[in-house]
């Protein structure tokens, strides 16, 4: 089995907790207005092919630098595009005792999810948009699907951070933020809220891929 | 000696300390560890920030007037030339200047009277008649030095090849055990260095014991010196300190002592924290001291250290920018039974840089270990973070080499403290080296026959075993030639500019290392990769040298954790390693290595033409073992453990990293950093590295530092072993280090 991969961190610190090798894999079927690495949309980009072990030999060389809290991080792209791959990186990770996490946005839901979420210590779920109407808009996605995966993560008590992208005058309002708040209501798996800033930063990347980018008439949020 | 028994010594656990010179065994047994954390330091008193106010005056005028304050150009420097200065008498604790002002400059033409005629005319003085007649028939370090040269050896020096050889100026890097002077008082040092000295020649009086012999008497000269030095600061320095205040100036004046003494690149202060904790804690036990008062001493010690200062030429300053001493205070690290040597001390030692702001001096170095209580990392990540002021070294690494009484000397050489010594060897250029054998011995930077004539390299793509070949063999060579270029210089150096004081408070009987350096590591290495993996076309002048390259393909580049690169590295400094171990040394000295630069990488760079992996003539190396900048791809930990493959057994002089990393990349609130970066430290020595530099900024600041030098004035940058004023770095040196690598995360 191979992953189709964009690219390797060495080292995240904003992926999770603690210190963490990072697998962007390549493909994602959302295309959200925000998105900072459009170069990881198609499957067929890919910079890298390589076996689960190969990559898992990989981040075994900076085991050292992870103490308690860091680990391996799978990001993306869409993860789930590419479940099987991530699921067999997990699982040797899991047996080498190294904390694994899954960055998501919780769009696909099948067998192969089921065995994914098996293997994982922690998602990150990136709750796009807080109304059907928004997350069709500005991802082509679909609220109700992410919501369905959140409530699998609760049934299973899977630890879960929930991430927000908020661009001023877009979602920054309170009625989003009251809309948000009802969305998470109740679920106990979840240990976190962080609301990210919207950023700019990856322009250059759209200008190179000879690409509008869609959020261009919105400023950086602070 | 006989078991003492000095009033001065009440309260202290008794031991073997007290029959024989042994600071280890002192601090052994009265070392309480502190595993807790920083909540219990205090501020800067009122008095503090007066005296930091007046200091900072003078630095300001000091900066205004071109980096030099004064220069007294009538006196040699010694230790009782000048009448005492202070900062003011009134207010400070601890008292001593070099000098009768604040940051006046010594002259020291010990070394070489050129070198004291050419400081003084650069900053608009005028070397006094009266030195310069005197030193018209005394011979200088650098004066014997020359008489000894060969041919050979001039011309690899003018090439370039070897350089910054401390062959005209202090070697430095030697750390005295100041505290013995604290601990003993000068007095029975000096009855322990007569017992030496009649035991000398018992068995025969050859070359060596003559020259030993002479030594001690030297030694024992200065130790009296340096209690004349201290009565004329009112204070009586023969018997041991009587409490911490006491036990800080004792040791600050055999440090001074030293300084006055010698103009040596590195005079490091050793490791004093832990040492000076046993004091004040007996001191606040008693209710004569508390935690405020203990840290305004180490405020005012560490002000005085921040004010000493050497007379340099300007082309000294492009070797080792930003005027640094090396006062280097190694802390922490752990004890060879297991508990912590890290004290509250330590902690205070650290807390200065915010109590007097961040400075370059003293070198805070921190030996790290994974057993280190983790409320200590954390600090330390957090003082990193706050001030890019120190460094770390893996103590887990040396203490099974050095002990657990070891200090770093200048940037990254250990050595046990009174027990081993450095003859400092500067180091050789590796990329000149690979350009030299290609070129059959010519330099074609210098236009001069550089080394021994051979075959310019004929083919017109160049392959890696034939040019391994041409270069083992000029490799064999240069191995040769820079021993046997170090004996000259150090035969020399102890003939002419013997450093009295500090040899005074080591053993008599001391181990010497030969501590040998390489520079531009990661340009020959990936020029070497470049040449096994990609196609790499020579570009030749008319006369057919090889001047430039042309490489086409893709190459694994060292810095990426990419064994194909990393590998060459490796191979490269143990093929060097044991080629040096080939020559014999002067005085047995035990041979080393050292992957470090220091500023020089801009210099040697300059002096280098293009090299097989796209470095353009004349663009600066990577500083010590550092990747080249920008070229690492796979993120800051892929980076670390590139350096971190590199083998401290064959470089036990030490492997010098600087990183630079962005706030952002360490996580987004300031408490991830801190436990980030303290994971990342942590992480990194269990791979086995050396040495990190640590600072944590946005290539933004440097810029605008770059631009706005006044917007700055404290800024404290971690170069190469050291930390300097940013803007005390040449323009050149300025420009070299905002083109390195930041890591920036994602």
């Amino acid at each position: 089995m191979k992953g189709y991969i964009h690219s390797l961190q060495s080292m995240g610190t904003v992926d999770g907790p603690g210190v963490r090798f990072v697998v962007f894999m390549q493909g994602c079927p959302l295309r959200c207005g925000y998105c900072h690495n459009p170069d990881t949309w198609n499957m067929e980009d890919y910079e890298i092919e390589a076996a689960p072990e190969e990559v898992f030999e990989k981040i075994c060389r900076f085991r050292n630098y992870f103490g308690e809290d860091g680990g391996v991080t799978v990001s993306g792209g869409e993860a789930l595009m590419q479940s099987e791959f991530v699921t067999a990186l997990f699982t040797l990770c899991r047996d080498a005792r190294i904390h694994t996490c899954l960055d998501t946005s919780g769009c696909i839901w099948n067998e192969k999810t089921e065995g994914l979420l098996g293997v994982t210590d922690l998602v990150l779920l990136d709750v796009k948009m807080t109304s059907e109407e928004d997350y069709a808009r500005y991802t082509g996605g679909s609220l109700g699907q992410t919501m369905f995966f959140l409530e699998q993560l609760e049934e299973r008590r899977i630890p879960t951070w929930i991430r927000h992208v908020v661009v001023p005058g877009l979602n920054d309002g309170k009625e989003d933020r009251r809309r948000l708040e009802r969305l998470l209501h109740g679920f106990t798996c979840i240990e976190r809220t962080d609301m990210l800033p919207f950023r700019k930063l990856c322009k250059e990347k759209y200008e190179k891929l000879g690409i509008p980018f869609p959020f261009d008439v919105y400023t950086e949020g602070s | 000696m006989e078991q003492q028994r000095f009033g001065q010594w009440e309260g202290f656990v008794p031991g073997g300390w007290q029959a024989e010179i042994n600071v280890r065994d002192f601090i052994q047994k009265n070392v309480t560890p502190y595993e807790g954390d920083s909540t219990f330091l205090s501020g800067k008193t009122d008095r503090t920030d007066r005296l930091m106010r007046k200091l900072e005056q003078l630095l300001s005028v000091e900066q205004g007037f071109g980096g030099v304050l004064d220069i007294d150009t009538q006196e040699v420097s010694s230790l009782t030339a000048y009448e005492p200065g202070y900062l003011d008498k009134e207010e400070e604790l601890i008292v001593g200047l070099q000098t009768n002002r604040p940051l006046k400059r010594g002259v020291n033409p010990f070394g070489g009277i050129k070198m004291a005629r050419r400081a003084c005319e650069a900053y608009g003085y005028k070397l006094s008649d009266k030195i310069e007649q005197e030193f018209q028939y005394r011979t200088t370090h650098n004066d014997g030095v020359f008489r000894a040269y060969t041919e050979e050896m001039k011309k690899v020096r003018h090439a370039g090849v070897l350089t910054g050889l401390p062959d005209a100026y202090g070697r430095g890097r030697i750390i005295g055990d100041y505290r013995r002077v604290a601990l003993y008082g000068v007095d029975l040092l000096i009855q322990e260095k007569e017992a030496d000295k009649r035991k000398i020649g018992e068995d025969g009086f050859d070359v060596e014991e003559i020259r030993l012999s002479e030594e001690v008497f030297q030694q024992i000269q200065f130790l009296k010196k340096m209690k004349e030095m201290a009565k004329m600061y009112g204070f009586d320095i023969s018997e041991p300190a009587r409490d911490a205040k006491e036990a800080i100036q004792w040791l600050y004046f055999a440090y001074l002592a030293s300084i006055k003494e010698q103009n040596g690149a590195a005079m490091s202060l050793g490791r004093t924290s832990s040492f000076i904790d046993i004091y004040i804690r007996r001191d606040m036990e008693a209710g004569t001291l508390d935690e405020t008062g203990a840290q305004e001493m180490i405020d005012h010690f560490v002000m005085k250290l921040r004010m000493a200062r050497h007379l340099r030429t300007p082309d000294y300053n492009e070797l080792f920018g930003g005027d640094p001493m090396w006062i280097t205070e190694s802390l922490g690290g752990m004890g060879e039974d297991g508990r912590t040597l890290v004290t509250k001390n330590t902690y205070r030692f650290l807390n200065t840089l915010y109590n007097l702001g961040p400075a370059p001096e003293p070198n805070l170095t921190v030996l790290w270990s994974d057993a280190l209580p983790k409320p200590f990392k954390e600090f330390c990540a957090k003082v990193s973070i706050d001030t890019d002021a120190i460094q770390y070294e893996n103590d887990d690494l040396m203490r099974p080499d050095y002990g657990d009484d070891y200090g770093i000397a200048c940037c990254v050489s250990a050595m046990k403290i009174g027990k081993q010594m450095q003859f400092f060897g500067a180091r050789c250029n590796l990329p000149k080296l690979l350009l030299l054998a290609l070129n059959g011995g010519y330099d074609t930077t210098s236009r001069t026959q550089a080394g021994p004539e051979g075959d310019v390299y004929q083919e017109e793509y160049l392959d890696y075993d034939k040019v391994m070949e041409q270069f083992e063999k000029y490799k064999v060579w240069l191995c040769r030639l820079y021993i046997n270029t170090l004996n000259v210089i150090h035969y020399m150096h102890d003939k002419y500019a013997y450093e009295k004081t500090q040899m005074a408070l080591h053993d008599t009987d001391v181990q010497r290392f030969m501590a040998c350096g390489v520079a531009g590591l990661s340009v020959l290495t990936d020029s070497l990769s470049a040449i096994k993996y990609a196609k790499v076309r020579a570009i030749r002048d008319e006369q057919g040298h090889i001047v430039d390259f042309e490489t086409t393909g893709e190459f694994p580049k060292y810095g990426n954790d990419d064994d194909r690169a990393d590998v060459i590295a490796q191979m490269l400094l143990s093929s060097f390693s044991s080629e040096i171990k080939k020559t014999k040394t002067y005085r047995n000295a035990e041979h080393t290595l050292s992957v470090l630069t220091i500023t020089s990488n801009v210099v040697y760079g300059k002096k280098t033409g293009a090299t097989p992996d796209g470095r353009k003539a004349g663009e600066a190396f990577a500083p010590g073992a550092n990747p080249m900048h920008n070229r690492e791809s796979n993120g800051a930990l892929a980076s670390l453990n590139s350096v971190a493959k590199l083998c401290y057994k064959d470089c036990r002089d030490g492997i010098s990293n600087t990183f630079s990393i962005t706030p952002q990349a360490l996580g987004a609130t300031e408490e991830e950093r801190i436990v980030n970066l303290a994971q990342i430290l942590n992480g990194y020595f269990l791979q086995m590295a050396h040495h990190i530099n640590i600072n944590v900024f946005n290539r933004q600041k440097l810029l605008d530092a770059y631009e706005n030098p006044e917007k700055y004035p404290n800024l404290t940058i971690r170069v190469s072993g050291y930390a300097v004023n940013f803007h005390k770095l040449s323009r050149e040196q300025q420009k070299e280090v905002i083109r390195r690598t930041f890591h920036e995360g994602m």
